[in-house]
């Protein structure tokens, strides 16, 4: 019977995002992603051996990989419904927090090649969007 | 702090299985039906899941030690692979766009290394 009503409910239309909604929907996910990268590596940096025993005993880390799993399903169903060339730029604002992130959090050492290494690899896949057509 | 190699190479490998974790999923999802079951038994799905699983293990042995700054960004790397796995396996095209887009990217993954000092 259970079963039943599970089958029913996935026969049910799916719902669309417009490209707009798919968007914002990115928008949020980049900030779920720098969450995520915030708790691993928190998380990463106690793990002493490399048992995956050990690293499943890390709250930090099993909350940051069930908000990566969360923030990728999202993408799948924003990337589903909406426009490439659209979202790839916004996806790619991740390596910018993730990089706003270690310099005030983590206090890592800023310099010229990594900034610019950063803002070409989201040129990059900003370009990658573009080409890519549906 | 600078970076070790061995996280470096770590965290390659960890954007290496990702690709093949995004590769499964797609050949899961392609194979889906209305019903509970062809989630459930879907061994490409399960397959996906359990290699993004490993790559996320790896990643956690990148990120151990070494800078997020250059860690994090490296797995951009992954867009190649997924770009050559799309062709081989489901005959999407390589254009000139694409090829520009991805070289962009390894420029920036390699000056982005030339940070790690």
């Amino acid at each position: 019977m259970k079963g039943r009503y599970v089958t029913t409910a996935a026969v049910r239309p799916s719902f669309r995002f417009s490209h707009k909604q798919s968007v914002g929907l990115v928008f949020l996910c980049t900030f779920f992603g720098v969450a995520a990268q915030y708790l691993i590596k928190s998380g990463a940096s106690q793990l002493h051996t490399s048992s995956v025993l050990d690293m499943i005993r890390i709250p930090s880390l099993v909350a940051g990989y069930s908000l990566y799993g969360i923030s990728t399903a999202l993408l799948i169903l924003a990337l589903r419904d909406g426009e490439l060339s659209l979202l790839y730029p916004v996806i790619s604002l991740t390596y910018v927090w993730v990089t706003v992130l270690s310099i005030l959090v983590f206090k890592e050492s800023v310099n010229a090649a990594k900034l610019c290494g950063v803002a070409t690899i989201c040129l990059g896949v900003t370009l990658l969007g573009t080409g890519s057509r549906r | 702090m600078k970076t070790p190699l061995s996280s470096i190479l770590y965290v390659l490998a960890s954007s290496f299985l990702g690709s093949f974790g995004a590769v499964l999923l797609k050949a899961g999802a392609t194979r889906l039906h209305r019903e509970l079951r062809s989630v459930i038994y879907n061994k490409y799905l399960i397959a996906g899941i359990l290699t993004f699983l490993l790559s996320s293990y790896f990643f956690v042995l990148g990120v151990r030690k070494g800078e997020l700054t250059v860690l994090y960004p490296t797995l951009a790397l992954g867009y190649l692979w997924t770009m050559l796995w799309s062709r081989m396996f489901f005959g999407e095209p390589i254009t000139k766009r694409k090829v520009l887009g991805i070289g962009v990217i390894l420029a920036g993954i390699i000056i982005l290394n030339l940070g790690n000092r």
